[in-house]
């Protein structure tokens, strides 16, 4: 099967700034599909390439065979999107807000109602369906935005930091409608720089850093391939610096901490223990932070 | 230049339309009352204040000789104000525009839109005030009536005159300019409380060059006294067509603010 969405090249530029750097992806019909990156890597670009509503400067974006250029409004009509700023409409409530989207894509009045009751149970928040938007909370409307982009049925997602700035509870009930969807066979594109939420939600993804893509595979695999599957963490200090150079481990420090990506996390633990405080040893689990701290030498969160 | 492309336009120009209207049903009480109130209170303190110290202007009485220019004036302020602070809150703080244009909705369909809500806001005030002026007996029938569909066209040039202002726009605030330099200019200027032909020649020519409140009205005046005169089809022509280029140039502007 060819791929639902493929980026060739793609490039885009704002203002003389190369902000999106030729890059390319295939994302398959029915996976979710991640885009992991600190703030101004060029996700929320990418995505709003992929919706067509900003052009790219250059290079091919097809989106299921048809060029993004060329055909936006056949492209838009099957695309759900929740955009990175809430942008829910305060004119209206709750209920109004996923009736007036329906209308935009010709949903019949009462097909629109129905709907959107449906979807309103389905995000758990029927009870609010008299509600102004201002009242809810910040997880709520996520949700409602959800909603939104469900309201025309469509075939791919489009979900640009769903749960940035949640409380870790809103964070889950949105993964369980996220994963819930999935299981529809709908085709989710995520953006995110928690990497969590990409580790937890995607089957593939691609690291993004400076509009470039700077690695690609599923999570796990990722975290094998560029990391292994510990790493050592010790406080930063002169004489443990010596002895991880003497072992030609690599390491990268941050926030205080040298994080070692080690061939034998253990060997160099106990090897470590000699030189520093055994409280300040820690190994752990290698996560995707680990591998975009390795890949750029910088934490993903700012 | 890019700025005078034709549109791409469908008839999903009335969803917008209707986004606005619905909002609008929403908060009706408030919206009724202040357009019908503020073109009364000029009409008792200078076509009855006034009027009674300046009596007849061109062979009529004085408050029958402001009250089509009040209508007019009132089109204009309806439909300024609908496109500019209104569609910048829309377009800016609501990100309203941003939500529409992920739709299957274009661009140029949401700023068209915008701009006949604004022309349809203008349409509203006109047929507000039509029936006081009628029962105070300032306006003449069945020729008046006809300022209910003019009030569309008029609607349009100011719409699109405020959309340009809007797409250029750095904050709201930004709207002072214009406010300033061309709505009060244009309110005092264009024949509204004395007649055009007490300016010097050069004002005149330029109120009739860059004002479209001087050809609205004068159309407004020739229908309240129940005849348009030959003058009247040149003023037509200028707001068809300052109203279409203008139309365009707003989307294209538009365009360029926001699909960078
Ligand atoms: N409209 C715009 N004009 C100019 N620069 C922009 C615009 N939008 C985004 N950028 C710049 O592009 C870069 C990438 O932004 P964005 O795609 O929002 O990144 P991300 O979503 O990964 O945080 C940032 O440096 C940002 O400042
Ligand atoms: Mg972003």
């Amino acid at each position: 099967m060819p791929p639902i969405i493929s980026a060739i090249d793609l490039t885009k530029i704002y203002d003389g700034v190369l902000v999106v750097d030729g890059v390319n992806f295939e994302i398959n019909e029915g996976e979710c599909f991640g885009f992991l990156g600190p703030n101004g890597a060029g996700k929320t670009t990418t995505m709003k390439m992929i919706q067509c509503v900003i052009p790219k400067t250059s290079g091919r974006l097809l989106v299921k065979g048809m060029e993004v250029g060329e055909r936006p409004r056949e492209i838009k009509r099957i695309l759900g999107v929740v955009p990175q700023d809430n942008n829910l409409d305060p004119d209206f409530t709750v209920l109004e807000n996923l009736t007036t989207y329906a209308r935009y894509y010709d949903i019949p009045k009462a097909e629109a109602e129905r709907r959107a009751l449906e979807l309103l149970r389905f995000v758990q928040l029927y009870e609010k369906r008299n509600s102004a938007v201002n009242k809810l909370s910040g997880g709520m409307r996520r949700r409602l935005i959800l909603a939104r982009a469900l309201i025309n049925d469509p075939e791919i997602l489009i979900l640009d930091e769903p749960t940035a700035g949640l409380d870790p509870q809103a964070r889950h009930t949105i993964w369980e409608k996220i994963r819930a969807l999935k299981r529809e066979g709908v085709t989710v594109v995520l953006t995110t720089h928690y990497m969590e939420e990409a580790s937890q939600l995607c089957d593939r993804l691609v690291i993004m850093d400076l509009g470039r893509i700077i690695a690609e595979g599923n999570p796990r695999e990722l975290i094998e391939r560029h990391v292994g599957p510990e790493v050592v963490e010790v406080d930063s200090r002169p004489e443990v610096l010596d002895c991880v150079l003497r072992e030609g481990e690599l390491y990268e420090e941050f926030g205080g901490r040298i994080h070692i990506f080690a061939r034998n996390p253990k060997g160099l633990a106990s090897e470590l223990m000699g030189v520093c405080d055994f409280e300040n040893i820690t190994i752990r689990r290698a996560t995707l932070e680990d591998v975009f701290l390795k890949l750029t030498g910088k934490a993903l969160r700012d | 230049m890019d700025l005078l492309r034709p549109p791409d336009v469908s008839y999903r120009v009335w969803k917008v339309w209707m986004r606005n209207r619905d909002v609008f049903l929403k908060t009706v009480k408030v919206n009724f009352v202040l357009p019908f109130l503020e073109p009364i209170l000029y009409l008792l303190a200078m076509g009855f204040g006034l009027g009674i110290y300046v009596g007849e202007v061109d062979g009529m009485p004085y408050a029958a000789f402001i009250a089509p220019a009040l209508v007019g004036i009132s089109m204009m302020n309806a439909s300024f104000f609908e496109c500019t602070y209104a569609s910048f809150v829309r377009m800016y703080y609501q990100k309203t525009f941003d939500a529409i244009i992920s739709t299957p909705l274009s661009l140029d369909e949401v700023i068209l839109g915008e701009i006949v809500w604004g022309s349809t806001k203008s349409l509203i005030n006109t047929s507000i005030m039509l029936p006081i002026l009628l029962a105070l007996q300032l306006i003449k029938l069945p020729d008046s009536l006809l300022l209910i569909p003019f009030s569309l066209l008029a609607g349009l040039v100011f719409s699109s005159m405020a959309m340009c202002f809007t797409a250029i726009a750095p904050t709201i605030d930004s709207f002072n300019y214009p406010i300033f330099l061309f709505i009060t200019p244009m309110f005092l200027f264009s024949g509204t409380f004395f007649p055009l032909s007490a300016l010097p020649d050069p004002m005149q020519l330029a109120s009739q060059i860059f004002f479209p409140l001087t050809h609205v009205v004068l159309i407004s005046r020739g229908l309240a006294a129940g005849g348009l005169g030959a003058q009247s089809l040149i003023s037509l022509a200028w707001l068809i067509s300052v109203g279409a280029v203008l139309t365009i140039l707003s989307i294209n502007l538009m365009r360029r603010r926001l699909l960078a």
